[in-house]
């Protein structure tokens, strides 16, 4: 069984090797056959990997694959091995990983089919699964790192898959460097970790740093060196968290990695990678536990990022923007309820909206697909009768993200703003915030909902539908995950013990909160009803609706994100690239140069007095003995 | 004895096949690369048996042979290898099979010379890390540096000569600096025993005032600080780089540089560990900002060889803060990214002078979507840039990581700001890779053939093989 876990990450990569050897030369059907058969595969590993876990004694399995290097300093030596480590966590990340990866290859195979470069696609997605499973079972966090940036690398590639066109490469570059500023701060967080504690296995970092805590006591403990370097290594992997999950303020790359097929927003910006700072944070929890000041940091970053993102998305005209912001809140939710200690919930709803928003990801991909690669919202409507299968699958995904009862989503929000009000590092502050992010949720869902799907149709042309069974069962294995898939018992009760708080001073919940966090969303619902009627009403005969979008400066500052983009341009791209190019002879250079100049200058002087003109040489004899007999005269 | 062979025989074979290409066209070519692989495997062979017959792993220095060369000053010609020198000699054979290939099409004029001269590097450089002999390795320094002029001054782009004689003053007035160096602690060997001594070995044995030893270790530095090259002294390199031949960007960055390191670590450091501690925080200021002005600078360059070229000089600002860590793990990891950047610099020198003989120009403005026409070029120029940037799987990042690792003991600010020179590094990655490969295609170009290939296949299967399994080179001590 310990082989099969080994083997988890080498299905995807043989495909992938194989379709990067063979590229063009392989058929549509060969191609596709390889990339999802060997996604077939991980998923049946995966299965079979759960069911052993459940079964084995301790709830984990690990396997050493092999020794990659060691690290040593004064307190001894931490062993680095390429080394994998499944627990409930990662199980609930690799079924993620590969259920839901399957589901989009199965869509991708069909919908990338008359792209030329299909074999190359599906080699990138394949070696993203790679990555990405290296990152949810690495136990140690330089493997984790190798993770990290292999998904960082495939997301770039992806993203710009369409190169041709420049703004899908600026795009592309765009999300890789400013991830790698988070990825930056997350290398830093390794060397003082290391430095700390003398091992980079995750569970040995946090068996020493809670052997510290209980040794020095809690009291002492906070006052600490130890301390002090945990509330850094904590605030620096939260730096690293917020650039792969785009939370403030490193949230800008996300809604223009977009540029990328559909496939990949749902599979790389919506279920899977994004998450992977919320995983990070979750798995190191034990170190986070130890800074109640980063945590109460991180729920903040979630509640801002949740807010900022859903006013975002209010705004938006392009349909994947709307969820591209969505997610970002969504993800601000996974924050929130991590930084409020309330583990198993955000892992919980990292799951569930891994189903939702893949489902709503890939019915936009399939409308925009019918609709001839029509992306904006404005020129949409009225597709509920047109696209009916795409529409109610799309609602589907929508009801769940607003978290309506009986949903996945819903199980798992209220799972998360249930404990905020009483959490230590959290409060009613937070709790309110995240009732806003609902309203707003279920507001912009509304809005979008209506202005796609109802009212008049204002596409010109006349949809397609692409009604191929397997992707459309692909989506409907999706939205019956989205539906039931809060009833998936999930029990990280093993994951999180050390995580199980008393609250230091109860506070009292008022008997109101479950009852507000349930209508939250119908009001918000209630509200677009009337305030976004014309979007959803056709216009009656001779009345004539304006469905323009507004491009008030309000609204258009809500469009680009908040002004984010605007405020690191000019606060750090312009002058580095002003520093680039005033310094691009090298100023070091020119001033060696200098000397080569000045003995040039000579040269050419000296050169100049030695012009074989005789009249010269006399003159400058003459004039050199006058002045001779002058000076030693005088 | 096989070690000085092996030298004599790589002369010998320059010269026959510089004579030979008078005779037979394109035999000089297959002359030099059968007696690289040739010579190489003989070095391979011996170190293996010495290793075995004599029960020696080489951590420390084994003294290969040592005779009478001038005996007035009691010159000697003496080599020894250790672990250090094995493997960056092993690195030179490989990228000098690699400098044989490139040149396969691209050198047409005085081919039988050009092999002649690239040989003659190679024995010099091959020379400078075996020659224990202060003197001895002066000698070979200077073997080194005439035949690489050559290459560039005679085989170079368009403003060879200028480049060439930047190259050939910065490196004269530098080493200038350590002859005085060597002759003044050879005289104090005089002083202090009453003989006169270059010999490495008893150098080592010298107990020189700090006062002194200061001015003795800072002339090394500075011949080794130009090679390496250390802002503010490395403004030879970009234009050296830019304009040599692609086998001869392939051995300055590849091996030339390496010299620097090797002389930093067994001149610098080991004969004056006082001077160079007390040196270590100027050392390591230097070389933090090599790191990120190396990177601001990579960023600002159109010419795609320019680019690369600034990147070494930020790769090598991380060996050197490394190196005056003082550490174990920091030596290692500079070891590591001595191996990982000649190997993933070669890999950019040679795609550049691939890329360049398609188009014929190295301007990135030129380039553009050759992904188009070219997948697999593409595929490798990503994997090299990846390696630059530091992608983890790859050697680099293990020699970054373990630098980093190990400053972070000592001087944690500097790691700290040596690792921005990550995001520094990505950036100029991804400015190369996509204005060259992706965006709207200019031009279609062939992509790589069979020789190419081997080329990149083998450097990128180098490159994963250390990253994934860095034991093949960590299980050694360095001496450290």
């Amino acid at each position: 069984m310990i082989v099969l876990l080994a083997s988890l990450p080498f299905y995807p990569l043989v495909s992938f090797l194989v379709l990067i050897a063979f590229g063009k030369r392989l058929s549509w059907r060969l191609a596709a056959i390889i990339s999802v058969s060997s996604m077939a595969l991980t998923v049946l590993v995966s299965a079979i990997l759960l069911f052993e876990l459940s079964t084995s004694q301790n709830q984990v399995l690990s396997v050493n694959l092999w020794h990659w290097f060691d690290l040593s300093n004064q307190m001894g030596t931490g062993v680095v091995n390429v080394r994998f480590y499944l627990d409930g966590l990662s199980a609930v990340m690799i079924s993620v990983v590969s259920g839901v990866g399957f589901l989009i290859h199965l869509f991708a195979a069909i919908y990338m089919k008359a792209d030329t470069n299909f074999s190359r696609f599906m080699a990138y997605m394949n070696l993203f699964i790679v990555a990405m499973l290296i990152l949810v079972l690495a136990d140690n966090l330089v493997l984790l790192y190798l993770g990290w940036e292999g998904v960082g690398l495939c997301s770039f590639l992806l993203i710009g898959f369409w190169y041709q066109e420049k703004s899908n490469v600026l795009a592309a570059r765009k999300a890789f460097i400013v991830t790698r500023i988070g990825d930056t701060s997350m290398a830093i967080g390794l060397l003082l970790m290391f430095n700390t504690f003398g091992e980079l296995n995750i569970a040995a970092v946090t068996t020493l740093a809670q052997q510290a805590n209980i040794a020095a006591g809690p009291s002492s403990f906070s006052s600490s060196e130890q301390a002090n370097n945990i509330y850094w290594i904590a605030l620096l992997l939260l730096g690293g968290a917020v650039g792969k999950s785009a939370q403030l303020p490193l949230q800008t790359w996300l809604p223009d990695a977009m540029a990328g097929p559909t496939p990949v927003s749902a599979l790389i910006h919506a279920a899977t990678m994004v998450t992977a700072g919320v995983y990070l944070i979750a798995r190191m929890h034990g170190i986070f536990l130890l800074a109640p000041e980063v945590m109460n940091y991180v729920a903040w970053l979630g509640a801002l990022t949740l807010l900022l993102a859903s006013v975002a998305a209010l705004a938006q005209t392009d349909i994947k923007r709307v969820l591209a912001y969505s997610t970002m809140s969504q993800i601000g939710y996974m924050m929130l309820a991590l930084g409020a200690g309330a583990w198993s919930a955000g892992v919980f709803h990292l799951m569930t909206h891994a189903f939702f928003k893949a489902l709503l990801f890939l019915t936009a991909g399939a409308v925009i697909y019918a609709l001839h690669h029509q992306q904006n919202l404005f020129k949409m409507g009225g597709l509920l009768k047109k696209l009916p299968f795409e529409t109610s699958l799309f609602l589907v995904g929508l009801i769940c993200l607003m978290a309506l009862p009986g949903t996945s989503g819903f199980f798992s929000k209220e799972a998360i703003i249930a404990q905020l009000w009483s959490s230590n590092t959290a409060g009613p502050m937070l709790w309110w915030c995240a009732i806003l992010g609902a309203l707003l949720t279920s507001i912009y869902s509304c809005r979008l909902f209506f202005l796609a799907f109802l009212g008049t149709a204002r596409c010109t042309e006349n949809p397609q539908a692409e009604k191929s069974l397997l992707l459309r069962s692909a989506l409907i294995i999706l939205a019956l995950l989205s539906l039931f898939g809060g009833l998936i018992p999930l029990d990280l009760t093993l994951v999180f013990s050390a995580a199980i708080q008393t609250p230091l001073v109860q506070l009292i919940e008022p008997t109101w909160l479950h009852s507000v966090a349930i209508i939250t969303p119908f009001i918000g619902m209630l509200f677009s009803w009337f305030y976004f009627q014309n979007y959803r009403l056709s216009p009656l005969k001779g009345t004539k609706y304006n469905i323009e979008a507004s491009e008030g400066k309000i609204v258009l500052f809500c469009r680009q994100g908040l002004g984010f983009d605007v405020f690191y341009n000019a606060l750090l791209v312009k002058p580095y690239q002003w520093l680039a190019q005033v310094n691009k002879r090298d100023i070091f250079d020119q001033i060696i140069m200098l000397n080569a100049w000045y003995v040039g200058l000579w040269h050419d002087s000296l050169i100049l007095v030695q012009n074989g003109s005789l009249r010269w040489y006399l003159a400058a004899f003459g004039l050199a003995i006058i002045l001779l007999l002058g000076v030693s005269f005088l | 004895m096989t070690v000085t062979l092996i030298m004599l025989a790589l002369v010998i074979a320059g010269a026959l096949a510089w004579r030979a290409e008078t005779y037979w066209q394109g035999s000089a070519k297959w002359l030099a690369l059968i007696s690289l692989a040739l010579l190489a495997t003989v070095f391979a062979v011996f170190v293996i048996d010495y290793a075995i017959n004599h029960n020696n792993d080489f951590a420390q220095l084994q003294v290969l042979s040592r005779v009478n060369w001038i005996k007035t000053f009691n010159i000697q010609y003496s080599i020894a290898l250790d672990q250090l020198s094995i493997v960056l000699i092993a690195l030179t054979w490989l990228l000098a099979i690699i400098c044989a290939l490139v040149s396969w099409h691209e050198i047409k004029r005085h081919v039988g010379f050009y092999y002649f001269n690239l040989l003659l590097t190679i024995a010099g450089i091959i020379g400078v890390f075996v020659a224990v002999d202060m003197f001895l390795f002066f000698f070979f320094w200077e073997v080194m540096l005439l035949p690489m002029t050559a290459i560039i001054a005679i085989w170079g782009h368009e403003k060879k000569h200028f480049a060439a004689l930047k190259f050939f003053i910065f490196t004269q007035v530098s080493s200038l600096l350590m002859l005085v160096a060597i002759i003044a602690t050879g005289y104090f060997h005089l002083l202090q025993t009453g003989q006169l001594s270059f010999y490495y070995l008893d150098w080592l044995m010298l107990d020189i005032p700090l006062s002194m030893s200061q001015y003795l270790m800072l002339g090394f530095f500075i011949a080794f600080a130009v090679k390496l090259p250390s802002v503010p002294l490395h403004s030879w390199l970009p234009d050296a780089h830019t304009q040599a031949p692609t086998a001869g960007s392939v051995l300055l960055a590849g091996v030339l540089l390496k010299t620097g390191a090797y002389g930093l670590i067994r001149f610098v450091i080991f004969l004056f560990p006082q001077a160079s501690t007390q040196f270590a925080p100027i050392a390591a200021t230097l070389a933090v900002v090599s790191i990120i002005y190396g990177a601001k600078m990579a960023f600002a360059q159109q010419d795609f060889k320019r680019l690369v070229a600034y990147s070494s000089i930020s790769h090598m600002g991380f060996v050197m803060l490394a190196l005056f860590a003082f550490n174990s793990m920091a030596y290692q990891g500079a070891i590591v990214t001595m191996v990982a950047h000649g190997l993933s610099s070669a890999a950019l020198f040679s795609l550049a002078g691939m890329i360049y003989q398609r188009i014929h120009s190295r301007n990135l403005a030129d380039m553009g979507g050759f992904w188009q026409s070219a997948p697999r070029m593409g595929g490798f120029a990503l994997a090299f840039a990846g390696a630059a940037f530091g992608l983890p799987g790859l050697a680099n990042f293990i020699g970054e990581f373990l630098s980093l690792v190990g400053v972070f003991q000592v001087l944690p600010e500097f790691a700290v700001i040596a690792a921005l020179g990550l995001i520094g590094s990505a950036i100029y990655g991804m400015v190369l890779f996509q204005s060259s490969f992706q965006g709207t295609p200019t031009q279609d170009i062939i992509d790589l053939q069979p020789r190419e290939l081997i080329i990149c296949g083998s450097l990128l299967l180098m490159l994963l093989a250390i990253g994934l399994y860095p034991m093949l080179l960590l299980k050694f001590s360095f001496g450290a």
